[in-house]
């Protein structure tokens, strides 16, 4: 299990856990991004993230990333 | 059956309900390709079959849980108003997330229409939807929509007033699994008994109590009941959370999302492959948002912008402006000869031409900051680049997506200071609000246009930029010192989608463009046309007095205030009238320079270059920027703040603006001398 800021670009990995305020957990859930979902990370470097899950790019700051579990799937 | 149909638009964010909003009832709402380009709900009509649809199109949501302001509208309109049905405007290459909202309002048994918009993207990369499955299955009727070529228009008004006419909308439930649903209906049924009357389905609502939704706890609480169910609620919840290892909400939101999954993959044939995913979407991102090449190329692009603004611009301003030159001296010459009192004369060459005229000339730049504008909207770049600058925002104690009403506010200021309402933080949200007025808006261009072409030539699109930049530097150092006096907390995290870049098209940016356009003329013909008119009265009494003379009236009040603004090198009565009428209007300020400057034959600019030097022209420019927001921004602000706020912004802008004017002349003074 590693933050999901850590992950290398075109990796494809679970969420495991998203730690945070309810607020957030609830938002990111509601968009798709819940514990359990399964997205690929498409940019990484060092700044904010781009993820993606279906045809959905997300951009998370990197210090929301940090705090997104996850497994790595392949 | 009644002939008026009261309908919804709903649906996430940048699916396209505002272009099917606009092709059902013919307006031209601004659309762009960026999540949260609406933010308040529009309404509209169209007729049918001899039916009156009024149609209400609603910001974009993900869920019925809200979560910033936008949202929040969105959600009472579906749970309050209580729409004849809704139609869910889904982006069809998102098909599972889309659905999402749309079984939230199936549960609440909402009567929905589901629309598949972007239809052309599917079939593009292949993908095949078994409609009537879908249909089946959900139990709702579906069109076929692409929005943006006006595709499966008829057929979806057809499809809305049939089913308005039919009754109620069939039952829908999502399995929630043994254990959670055990719990849903020993509460359902615990209510029942109590006999508690509300005015929601009653599945929906333990569902909604189970979730924590904050909005029907409360409404739970004021029950005659209230304390002993939400006792048993949260009692339910802990077993529930205890036995299931985390949280319900995520574990119902899950359920949801396992249960579309399924229906997605039964529904739909995928013919793409792997590699085809990463799209060139993708790909451009991998650049654009480059940790080194991001912000430079930000940079880049608004350089760009003012180049075009101005090599383009400029030879047909300047043309405008001949014409007016000669027009005024036409009309006074012609209203004399025809025995016309001088005064009137006056009025409409001196007051109404030379002083409207001298803001008009500037149509041709605004038109084309709009074009831009609207490109970056229209492409998808927009959200890009508030994602790329969120690391530098986030330092200095600002949202990224603050970045959008920061680059709104360029345009216009009011609809900047909308924006914000996407920003899930109250706090995020009010500092952006209080420093959009440092961004320069369109109605400060002819400003900056007349003075930097006057005394800067070649390098006026330089000058305009350091203007456009002092703006933005200023407004960060200004976030900055809020956020340390009034709000000590984190900044809310960054979760931004970003949608796939599109080619622009042609006719939705000359919408915009003359959109802006007109408003800008509407401008001219309205407040700058009064404050002008207002100015020449002023500059013609009392009676026997030389026109726009310092004896005149508006001569003895700018002498009151002018010694106030030597310290920055303008320190005379004109200056001093502009830019208290500037308040009216940021134009205002080059119309009353016209008004006032505008007799005999040297024309505005020679004018000013008589009266200022390069320098205090620069500092002149500052203080245009800085100082007071525009009467109609600063009673957006009021609206979308309150008092303390509004005042906060109308005072430390005056404040700054004076200060930074100051010290660019006299550290400039200094400086110039040691050269």
């Amino acid at each position: 299990m590693i933050p999901l800021s850590m992950v290398n670009p075109g990796k494809r990995v679970q969420i495991i856990e998203i730690k945070g305020g309810r607020g957030i957990v609830s938002k990111l859930s509601n968009m798709g991004f819940y514990p359990g979902a399964i997205i690929e990370v498409i940019s990484n470097r060092n700044g904010p993230l781009i993820v993606a899950k279906e045809n959905m790019r997300l951009g998370l700051g990197f210090g929301m990333a940090h705090r997104i579990l996850v497994r790595i799937l392949n | 059956m009644k002939k008026t149909i009261k309908i919804a638009l709903a649906g996430n964010p940048n699916s396209g309900k505002t272009t099917i909003f606009n092709n059902l009832t013919g307006s031209h709402q601004h659309v762009g390709n960026w999540p949260g380009v609406t933010v308040e709900k529009k309404e509209g009509s169209f007729a049918f079959n001899g039916f009156k649809v009024d149609v209400v199109d609603l910001p974009g949501t993900y869920s019925l849980s809200a979560y910033s302001i936008d949202e929040r509208i969105a959600r009472d309109f579906l749970l309050k108003e209580n729409p004849d049905l809704v139609v869910a405007v889904i982006d069809t290459s998102n098909l599972e997330r889309n659905l999402y909202l749309v079984a939230q309002l199936l549960e609440l048994g909402t009567k929905v229409i589901l629309d598949l918009n972007m239809m052309d993207l599917v079939e593009n990369r292949g993908m095949k939807i078994d409609t009537e499955k879908l249909s089946r299955i959900l139990g709702v009727a579906i069109a076929e929509t692409v929005a943006h070529k006006g595709k499966g228009m008829e057929k979806i008004k057809e499809i809305i007033v049939e089913q308005a006419k039919e009754g109620k909308q069939s039952f829908f439930k999502i399995d929630y699994g043994e254990d959670i649903e055990k719990t849903i209906n020993r509460l359902i049924k615990f209510l029942k008994e109590k006999r508690i009357n509300i005015d929601y389905p009653l599945r929906w609502f333990v569902i909604k109590l189970l979730e924590g939704d904050a909005e029907i706890l409360r409404k739970v609480k004021n029950l005659p009941q209230g304390e002993t169910i939400l006792n048993i609620i949260t009692e339910s919840v802990a077993k529930l959370e205890k036995h299931l290892g985390y949280d319900l909400e995520t574990a119902l939101v899950e359920k949801r999302y396992g249960y579309l999954k399924g229906l997605v993959e039964e529904c739909t044939a995928r013919h793409y492959t792997l590699e085809e995913r990463l799209s060139i979407s993708d790909k451009i991102d991998r650049v654009v948002t480059n940790k080194f090449i991001g912000i430079p190329l930000f940079l880049v692009l608004m350089w760009l912008t003012f180049q075009l603004i101005f090599t383009v611009g400029s030879p047909v301003a300047n043309l405008i402006d001949s014409f007016f030159g000669w027009f005024a001296e036409v009309t006074s010459k012609g209203l004399i000869n025809i025995g016309a009192p001088e005064w009137i004369s006056s009025l409409i060459s001196d007051g109404v031409i030379s002083g409207v005229g001298s803001v008009l000339v500037f149509l041709p730049n605004i038109l084309l900051l709009f074009v831009t504008i609207s490109l970056l909207e229209d492409s998808g770049y927009m959200a890009r680049a508030a994602f790329v600058m969120d690391r530098l925002m986030h330092a200095l104690g600002l949202h990224g997506k603050s970045f959008i009403p920061l680059i709104l506010g360029f345009g216009c200021n009011i609809p900047g200071i909308m924006a914000t309402r996407t920003l899930e933080s109250k706090k995020d949200r009010i500092i952006t609000i209080l420093v959009n007025p440092l961004m320069s808006c369109s109605a400060r261009l002819p400003i900056y246009i007349l003075f930097a072409g006057a005394f800067f030539g070649k390098n006026q699109g330089f000058v305009i930029f350091s203007l456009y930049l002092m703006g933005i530097v200023l407004a960060i150092i200004m976030a900055r010192i809020f956020k340390t006096i009034f709000f000590k907390h984190e900044v809310a995290p960054l979760i931004m989608e970003l949608p796939p870049y599109r080619l622009p098209q042609a006719k939705s940016v000359v919408i915009h463009m003359w959109e802006r356009g007109s408003l800008f003329l509407k401008k001219a013909g309205g407040i700058i046309l009064a404050g002008v008119i207002i100015i020449w009265f002023l500059s013609s009494f009392p009676p026997g007095v030389e026109y726009a003379s310092q004896e005149s009236l508006i001569g003895r009040l700018g002498s009151v205030f002018a010694p106030l603004l030597s310290p920055a090198g303008f320190g005379f009565w004109q200056a001093a009238v502009a830019l208290g009428f500037g308040i009216l209007a940021k134009e205002v300020v080059v119309g009353t320079l016209g008004t006032l400057y505008g007799t005999g034959e040297t024309g505005l600019k020679d004018a000013i270059l008589h009266h200022f030097t390069p320098l205090s022209a620069y500092s002149f420019m500052v203080m245009s920027l800085i100082y007071i927001p525009c009467i109609a921004s600063i009673a957006t602000i009021k609206r979308e703040t309150n008092l303390r706020w509004t005042f906060l912004a109308v005072g430390y802008s005056l404040i700054l603006g004076w200060i930074m004017a100051v010290i660019i002349y006299q550290v400039g003074r200094v400086f110039l001398r040691l050269l």
